[in-house]
């Protein structure tokens, strides 16, 4: 399972990150150093393990689901590059 | 007055309260050491304005004769808590200028409990880091020196900038985190106290999240004490935390007495690596030493799967990690770089606001859990998760905590390990399988290296058992007779 530039290229698209072209091949060896690294748990035969869900073993909460809390609208894009009427603005998306 | 901050956090806090001196003139001495350390690069923020105005209220409280527990306390705050309307960025460029309109349940509980804010504590960025090095604000720098060298070293990390603040004497007590080990190491590294509780202790809510199964706040401080009574303030069952678990607080300060006859001290075999240093095992050595002495039993005991901690560690993090940073998209908060279109301004901002290794871990989380590797690795390392927790569970019917060195080395240099990501992730070998467990683990400071720099020991214990990490701390603490500080040699 060895990363390649196509494969960079393709992670970082899922990951929104915008990689320039002569970080890929770079980048693709340091993921490929920790990717092997990691790979020495392939050593443990986990196959009646089950995997970890809960750090703690405890019930999920619940609540009622009701609205407890709100009525803030300025506060909450207070810190939002570009704003209007209390909405978020984002580039068009739809044509 | 600077001699006021030399005090530890007990003696500020009973001092405050027989009106030995006033938190406005601790507040005072404190803002005017931070404003001299600026060599330490320890806060991003400074708020004396704010630390001031609280010092006030405490002193109208505690003249009065009331207040909280640390009613007056000078605190300084690791940088990952929201503070309502004070900069919280994490250490990142992306979260540059950020203001929170909300605070975080622990910082709510010790502005409660009477503490006084004195500003932003500089940490690795998202908390991504063993040496403060990947801040977006630059390391944060280790108070303690090599001897007469002038090298500057780093102060550990996540926490550096608590770190460095704590053993600097800026402040009595910080809040830091710890991931993988972002409190412990820290403290082992500057020769302060440091503790991890079990997972849901403390409230996350607030608390920028970086790995979510894995974050756990705790605090710093210079005294197994100070660390006892600090922590009390910050625990507690928070609904807005579906983690955080319904369970009483002790009293820790009570467990401080450092009675330590009868407990069972368990060794765990698997944490001599090779390649370490001979004075961490030595140093090892004279822990179990003191603690034989003080009348403990000493276990030997087997943690079979340590080795495969620090991999499935790599796993699990970018992982969940990926995930939480899947929200800084320069549309509700922080730093947007425009583009063509919606997904180019997504790619742009997150490129540009970004550092190298949170980019590397969020492109790592990335695979790990794309479509035909999440079983392969995330499963995988998930399943490694349990077996590390069964390793504790049955290391634990033979005995009552555990103890361990801290961290593979003492401080090291600024940019000696920067280009080796492996490497550096090395530094987390002993306290990364706590977090795995979801256990309580504690660093003490408890000898000097060969170079003169502070090299700290841990204590594990079961879950919701951190009364024993404090007995058996106090008396590794009383036993190293641990009095060394650091030249001054920051003051402007």
């Amino acid at each position: 399972m060895s990363v390649d530039e196509k494969v960079v290229r393709r992670v970082a698209r899922l990951a929104r990150l915008a990689i320039p072209e002569e970080r890929l091949a770079p980048m693709a060896a340091e993921l490929n150093g920790i990717l092997q690294w990691v790979a020495q748990l392939d050593e443990l035969d986990t196959n009646d393990v089950e995997p970890m869900t809960s750090v703690r073993p405890m019930p999920l909460p619940r609540r009622k689901d009701v609205v407890t809390d709100g009525f803030y609208a300025e506060d909450i894009v207070k810190n939002a590059p570009r704003t209007e009427d209390n909405y978020f603005l984002v580039p068009k998306v739809v044509e | 007055m600077s001699d006021l901050l030399k005090m530890s956090l007990v003696e500020a806090r009973d001092g405050l309260r027989a009106k030995a001196f006033s938190s406005t003139e601790l507040t005072r001495a404190a803002s005017a050491a931070i404003g001299q350390a600026r060599a330490l690069n320890a806060f991003v923020v400074e708020t004396p304005d704010v630390a001031l105005d609280m010092a006030a209220a405490s002193d109208a409280k505690l003249a009065r004769g009331e207040g909280g527990a640390l009613e007056g306390v000078p605190l300084g705050i690791k940088d990952l808590f929201c503070t309502k309307g004070v900069q919280t960025t994490a250490g990142s460029h992306i979260l540059e200028g950020f203001r929170p309109p909300y605070e975080s349940t622990i910082t709510a509980k010790l502005w409660t409990a009477g503490g006084v804010m004195l500003g932003k504590l500089n940490m690795d960025e998202f908390a991504m880091g063993s040496s403060n090095e990947t801040s977006y604000f630059g390391p944060a720098i280790n108070p303690w020196r090599r001897g007469n060298s002038e090298t500057k070293l780093v102060p550990g990390g996540s926490s550096g900038g608590s770190a460095a603040a704590v053993a600097a004497d800026l402040c009595f007590g910080a809040t830091a985190t710890d991931t993988g080990g972002s409190i412990r190491q820290p403290a082992s590294v500057t020769g302060t106290v440091g503790i991890k509780p079990t997972y849901g202790r403390c409230s996350r809510w607030g608390v920028v999240a970086f790995a979510s199964s894995l974050d756990q706040a705790g605090p710093m401080t210079r005294s197994v004490k100070d660390c006892a009574v600090m922590l009390r303030e910050m625990c507690g069952y928070d609904p807005k935390d579906s983690t955080s678990v319904n369970i009483e607080v002790p009293d820790f300060e009570k467990a401080c007495d450092g009675v330590v006859k009868g407990m069972r001290i368990g060794v765990p075999r698997e944490y001599r690596i090779d390649g370490v240093p001979e004075e961490i095992d030595a140093l090892w050595d004279q822990g179990i030493a003191w603690l034989k002495e003080a009348g403990a039993e000493i276990v030997d005991v087997s943690l079979p799967h340590t080795k495969y901690a620090l991999p499935a560690y790599y796993i699990v993090a970018p992982a969940e990690a990926s995930s939480n940073l899947a929200r800084y998209d320069g549309v509700r908060y922080g730093l947007r770089v425009e583009g063509k279109d919606l997904t180019e301004m997504y790619e742009n901002t997150r490129a540009a606001g970004f550092g190298r290794e949170v980019q590397r871990r969020i492109l790592i989380g990335t695979y790990v859990l794309s479509a035909g590797y999440y079983d392969a690795y995330y499963i995988k390392a998930q399943k490694v998760r349990t077996l590390i927790a069964e390793d504790f569970r049955k290391a634990f019917e033979k005995c009552d905590a555990l103890l361990t060195p801290a961290s593979p080395s003492p401080a090291f240099g600024i940019g000696e390990k920067a280009n080796d990501p492996i490497s550096m992730y090395l530094n987390d070998v002993y306290t990364v399988t706590v977090n795995l467990a979801g256990l309580p683990g504690i660093a003490v400071p408890a000898g000097i290296s060969r170079d003169g720099l502070p090299l700290g020991l841990q204590l594990i214990g079961r879950a919701f058992d951190e009364e024993t990490l404090f007995r058996a701390g106090a008396a590794i603490e009383k036993a190293a007779g641990f009095t060394a500080r650091p030249q001054k040699w920051w003051t402007a």
